[in-house]
């Protein structure tokens, strides 16, 4: 059914940290019928995510809290990314981690061998992380204790880019062992991107990355984002990014 | 992408809407659909024949109306219908990205008795 990804259906096989998210049960009441009608609706199918983000965004924005949503391809280097934000954050600012994943739960391990506050949330067969979803796990963390919250979401450019989940920046990322013209392929996602980061820099000459023709791309699509060129392996560019944090961090304390 | 998510939820909001009306059965499902919004009706066909077994909804008519994408071309103030995200104005030629329909998923109505 999904070519992209293989998505499958949405809730019953979701486990979000320690709980099982319980499928829910339609109750059906049987009224009295009024004979053949057209119901008009024009709504979004969207709007009931869209509602619970907003609600999210007010939660967050109440606990002074930064809010990313890191999204990109498998393997693009968001859990080392974020390990490595986190790490050098240190004290200053307290970062936990929701991690979304299709099955494993490795993602998690490795943060939290690092000490990061991490929650899980296994997707089964959906494909991305939904506001729900990420409002029942952040009730498992200890939100006071954090001044930002990363949520890494299924590694798929396609369908989260739909979801919103009441972030205050949308990053994602882009490794240089990927092509050049992953944004041009993924519009959508990288057209909402409020940031950009070139991942795995370190690797840019043996992977023969062009990067003249990945900013050009970038800059075609990702138009409103701010870019970063780095590599968490070795650190280079990572400054820049975290003095970025910083300051979204101080903006959102003050609103 | 995730069909099976959007069509579990156009159910939903299409047996609420057909429950508060006081009906006992949907008939029949229209959605609207942008033809880039990267959702595929096949699949949304297939979904639904899934998601609608043992409901009210059982043996309904899902229709897709699919939206045709055009974009905003800035220099002639005018719209132009596209396949891509970034098209060409065939009128002046300067390339917009500004997509003013194609990415719709809407639930237009819900026939019921
Ligand atoms: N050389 C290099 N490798 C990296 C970098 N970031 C991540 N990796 C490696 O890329 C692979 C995938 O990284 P991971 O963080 O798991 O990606 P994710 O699937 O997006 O979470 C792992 O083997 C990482 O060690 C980097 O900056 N440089
Ligand atoms: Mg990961
Ligand atoms: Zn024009």
């Amino acid at each position: 059914m999904c070519q992209e990804c293989g998505c499958g259906s949405g809730g019953d096989d979701v486990k979000i940290g320690a709980h099982t998210h319980e499928h829910e049960h339609h109750h059906h009441d049987h009224g009295h019928s009024h004979g053949k009608q057209t119901l008009n609706l024009n709504r979004s199918l969207m709007e009931k995510n869209a509602l619970l983000a907003e609600r999210n965004r007010g939660f967050f924005r109440a606990k002074k809290m930064l809010v990313l949503n890191v999204v990109s391809s498998p393997g693009s280097g968001k859990t080392t990314f974020i390990r490595e934000t986190a790490a050098r954050l240190g004290a200053s600012l307290r970062v936990g981690v929701i991690v979304g994943d299709l099955a494993t739960d490795n993602d998690a391990a490795r943060l939290r061998t690092a000490g990061i506050p991490v929650i899980q949330i296994t997707t089964g067969t959906v494909c991305h992380l939904d506001a729900d979803m990420v409002a029942k796990a952040a009730a498992q963390l200890d939100l006071d204790a954090l001044d930002v919250l990363v949520i890494e979401n299924v590694g798929n450019l396609v369908c989260p880019a739909d979801y919103d989940l009441g972030e205050d920046l949308r990053v994602v990322l882009l490794s240089v062992t990927e092509g050049e013209d992953k944004p041009l392929k993924y519009p959508p996602m990288f057209h909402s991107a409020n940031v950009a980061v070139i991942t795995k820099c370190d690797m840019a000459v043996a992977a023969g990355f062009n990067r003249d023709l990945a900013l050009a791309n970038l800059n075609r699509v990702s138009h409103h984002a701010q870019i970063f060129e780095l590599s968490s392996k070795t650190g280079e560019g990572i400054e820049a990014w975290l003095d970025y944090l910083i300051k979204q961090r101080t903006a959102v304390n003050d609103k | 992408m995730h069909e099976v998510s959007i069509m579990t939820e156009a159910l939903r909001m299409a047996m609420d809407a057909a429950k508060s009306a006081g009906a006992t059965r949907v008939l029949k499902l229209r959605l609207r659909i942008g033809s880039l919004s990267g959702v595929v009706p096949e699949a949304l066909r297939f979904a639904f024949d899934v998601v609608v077994q043992g409901t009210m909804a059982e043996g309904a008519t899902l229709e897709i109306e699919t939206v045709r994408a055009a974009c905003w071309c800035a220099t002639c103030q005018a719209e132009f219908e596209c396949e891509n995200f970034f098209n060409e104005c065939p009128r002046c030629h300067d390339v917009s990205g500004e997509l003013r329909r194609g990415r719709e998923m809407e639930i237009a109505d819900v026939e019921t008795s």
